[in-house]
């Protein structure tokens, strides 16, 4: 068979065809304009056209969180590399796999200062896991199928392929995507099946189990939420997930918890504090999560299934390290639980479940239902019953909002949940909202988001226009940064320095500017009204502007250094002594 | 509760090509780790294999922290803990450059053969001596050298490799 020779350009649209890219999120410049050119003159990928590079990752990162598959990028030299770099660095922290493609300026100028040219490859590299810089036409479509077999395989994230304008018009030589047997790369995906039986053992043994669940499972694909799902309800055991693995087990169900760690609910944590067996599974110790290391579970024992050997033992040393997929260890879990018949300790889970019930009556998720003014965690409670049973996605921006969002949004399945957990990038939602849209388009998909966080990446409206992606920005606007007067009122004597969201626009004019639908509720008895017109939209962008309480503060609280029996429930719990200085000092 | 510090000589095999030795070190300085030695060069031309020698130190959960984090880098191949996996030997060599005349200069060269380093340049007033052991030898010869006029000393760190048969 003759090789027939392509342009570069040609080449990178051939090997994204191939490997399975049916939109592309990017913003052209002159560095990429073969590409743009190769783009124009063919129809299978879609390109969606952002207004800020950033947003062209959070897009992507919203597309790959909800449907499994890799988000691809595609922006110029320069500038348009560096505006990309929160956006991968957001993608890293959270394990979202993402090919984003950069041109460069033409490999003879590279190292002169040239026009737009940036160390794009150096700038990247502490923010991908792993980058290239191509510099052979014949190299670059080897290295374009290796980009997505990093980004996806092991644990995921994003990959950088930073390509020369050069490059991009050399005739080369494609080749297509083979059974990648990368020469150095190969995460072990299949568990060391001694250390399953050790941790089958051990939970078989537990008086106070629980299991700790993260977004390694959603890594893993739906199908180990389904296993994770019938391990959990087989051992009858208690369930808390972190914010990035919420949907993986069922919210409805009685044996789950609610969310563990900061803002996690009082019987997650309290029970996490004297569980006797700890089962993480693809969960990675976060600061967020364990609070006072020290006071860490102290009474437990710990098994951790993780992708990423560096993962186990980084934060918190742990009695059995599982590395593997987190579906290939609850495959092996359950099939050893079961051939071994193994039956969990019934009389002392009996127990342990009366003492969880104990904590779980002090409701801690309760606030004060006043009519005089909506509460933030009111207009999440009727937008959750007006969401139920719909097929819908949720994104949010950061701060208190999002914890709110995590603590009253009902999550029963995996990929539905696209928040920034690892960075808290501000300005991820609205963008994540519009790729989850995009590759769901008939579903119901809300940011929530506070009006701090909406003001960073609001020029995305237009990008949301311009596609007709009818996504709903439900907007809890407390007229401040809430998250940062919270810890302002925490720990620095409620000096609200530079914490007051001034000169807000009027989001209703907004969105009309935009030709999306404005709507406002500033009194309790809107709030049904505003949802049920917001879901009615199908055809473009929503703003919703929630006038909610200004000081309402999200609780449960752990602070900063505290351990999870330190939790604080209300505004009227004080903390048991002020916040120690080595507390102070964490984020 | 007070952890052990411990010192761990580790062998990285890893693609030579660009950005390799940039991934490795951003990684120690991103994550705060220490490197008190690291050497680099490649060792197998055909497959383009480079071969990483470098001496740090943490307490064991940090030690393994670090042998995991350069594993999943993606151009890496292998890690080996030295320290760990049994005996091996370890090597420096140093160029050490001397100036003096009359006594000192008699006394330089004396110890140079103590230590059986070479003179690899020599004029009437200076000497460059060439010197390989272990990094305390070469520790020591510097030391010594101080005191006789030492212009200048170049150490290539420690390259290590394990005793016995058994390759990387
Ligand atoms: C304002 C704010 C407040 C927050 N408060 C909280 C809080 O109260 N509670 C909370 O939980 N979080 C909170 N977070 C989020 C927190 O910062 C972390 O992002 C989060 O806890 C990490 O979740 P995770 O442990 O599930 O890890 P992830 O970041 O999801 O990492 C997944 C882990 O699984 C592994 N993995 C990946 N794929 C696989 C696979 N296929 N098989 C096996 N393993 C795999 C990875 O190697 C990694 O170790 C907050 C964030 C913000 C911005
Ligand atoms: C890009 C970025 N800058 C700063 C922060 C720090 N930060 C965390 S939450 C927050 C306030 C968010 O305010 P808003 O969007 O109104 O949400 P609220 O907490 O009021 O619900 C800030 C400034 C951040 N997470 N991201
Ligand atoms: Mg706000």
């Amino acid at each position: 068979m003759s090789e027939q020779k392509l342009t570069g350009a040609q080449i990178v649209i051939k090997a994204l065809k191939d490997q399975g890219v049916d939109i592309i999120f990017g913003y052209p410049g002159g560095a990429v304009l073969p590409i743009y050119d190769a783009l124009f003159q063919q129809n299978d990928i879609k390109h969606i056209l952002v207004r800020h590079e950033q947003a062209a990752v959070h897009a992507a990162e919203g597309y790959a969180r909800s449907t499994g598959k890799v988000g691809c990028v595609l922006v110029t030299s320069g500038p348009g590399a560096t505006n990309a770099v929160t956006g991968l660095l957001d993608a890293l922290c959270d394990s979202i796999p993402i090919v984003c493609l950069s041109g460069q300026v033409p490999t003879h100028l590279i190292g002169n200062d040239a026009f737009q040219e940036a160390d794009t490859t150096g700038i990247t590299r502490p923010c991908t896991k792993h980058n290239y810089l191509v510099k052979d036409v014949n190299q670059l479509a080897r290295t374009l199928h290796e980009a997505f077999y990093v980004a996806r395989s092991g644990r995921p994230g994003p990959v950088v392929v930073d390509l020369p304008k050069d490059v991009q018009f050399a005739d080369g030589i494609y080749v297509p995507p083979t059974e990648v047997k990368h020469k150095t790369y190969r995460p072990q995906v299949k568990p060391e099946i001694a250390r399953v039986e050790e941790a089958i053992e051990l939970i078989a043994s537990a008086k106070r189990p629980i299991f700790y669940t993260g977004g390694g499972v959603i890594n893993a694909g739906p199908f180990a939420a389904k296993l994770l799902t019938q391990f959990v309800k087989t051992t009858g055991f208690p369930i808390t997930s972190t914010l990035m693995g919420l949907g993986a087990f069922p919210a409805s169900d009685q044996q789950w918890l609610g969310m563990l760690g900061m803002h996690g609910t009082y019987e997650a944590n309290l029970a996490m504090y004297n569980c006797d067996v700890m089962i993480n599974i693809g969960a990675r110790f976060d600061d967020r999560v364990t609070g006072k290391l020290s006071e860490f579970a102290p009474g437990s024992k710990k098994i951790h299934v993780d992708i990423d050997p560096s993962s186990i033992n980084k934060n918190v040393a742990v009695d059995i390290p599982i590395v593997g997929d987190c579906g290939a260890v609850l495959e092996d879990m359950l099939r050893l639980w079961k051939a071994k018949q193994k039956r969990a300790d019934q009389t002392a889970l009996k127990a342990w479940w009366g003492q969880i019930e104990g904590w779980r009556a002090r409701n801690c998720l309760n606030y004060n239902r006043t009519e005089s003014v909506i509460k933030p965690q009111y207009a999440l409670e009727r937008l959750r019953e007006a969401l139920r049973g719909k097929d819908h996605y949720i994104t949010t921006e950061v701060g208190q909002h999002q914890m709110w969002a995590a603590q009253f949004l009902p999550f029963d399945q995996p990929n539905r949940w696209m928040t920034s957990g690892g960075l808290g990038t501000m300005g991820y939602g609205l963008p994540a909202a519009i790729g989850a849209q995009l590759a769901h388009p008939d579903a119901i998909v809300v940011d929530v988001s506070g009006e701090a966080s909406f003001l960073m990446n609001m020029q995305e409206i237009g990008t949301a226009v311009q596609y007709r992606a009818p996504v709903k920005i439900f907007i809890l606007n407390n007229k401040y940064m809430g998250m940062v007067r919270q810890w302002q009122e925490l720990l620095h004597g409620s000096r609200y320095s530079q914490s007051y969201s001034e000169a807000l626009p009027d989001f209703v004019k907004l969105a009309e500017a935009w030709g999306c639908v404005g709507l406002r509720a500033t009194k309790v008895e809107e709030v049904d009204q505003v949802i049920q017109k917001m879901l009615e939209v199908t055809d473009r962008p929503v703003i919703v502007d929630i006038a909610v309480d200004e000081k309402e503060n999200c609780f449960p609280m752990i602070p900063g250094g505290k351990a999870h029996n330190e939790i604080l429930l209300g505004p009227d719990d004080s903390p048991s002594d002020a916040t120690p200085e080595d507390g102070m000092v964490l984020v | 509760m007070e952890e052990k510090i411990e010192k761990h000589t580790i062998a990285v095999l890893v693609d030579n090509e660009p950005g390799v030795l940039a991934r490795v070190i951003g990684l120690f300085s991103g994550r705060g780790y220490n490197i008190e030695s690291l050497t680099v060069a490649e060792v197998n031309n055909a497959d383009h294999l480079s071969r990483i020698t470098l001496v740090t130190s943490g307490t064991r959960m940090v030690v393994e922290q670090i042998k995991a984090q350069l594993d999943r880098l993606v151009p890496v191949h292998k890690v080996h803990d030295l320290t760990d996996e049994g005996p091996s030997v370890e090597r420096e060599l140093a160029l050490v450059k001397v100036a003096g005349t009359g006594e000192k200069r008699i006394e330089a060269l004396r110890l140079a053969d103590i230590f059986k380093a070479k003179v690899v340049d020599a004029t009437l007033t200076s000497f460059v001596f060439e010197l390989t052991g272990t990094t305390a030898e070469v520790d020591d010869f510097v030391g010594l050298m101080a005191q006789l006029g030492l212009v200048e000393a170049s150490r290539t760190g420690v390259v290590a490799m394990s005793k016995g048969a058994a390759g990387f």
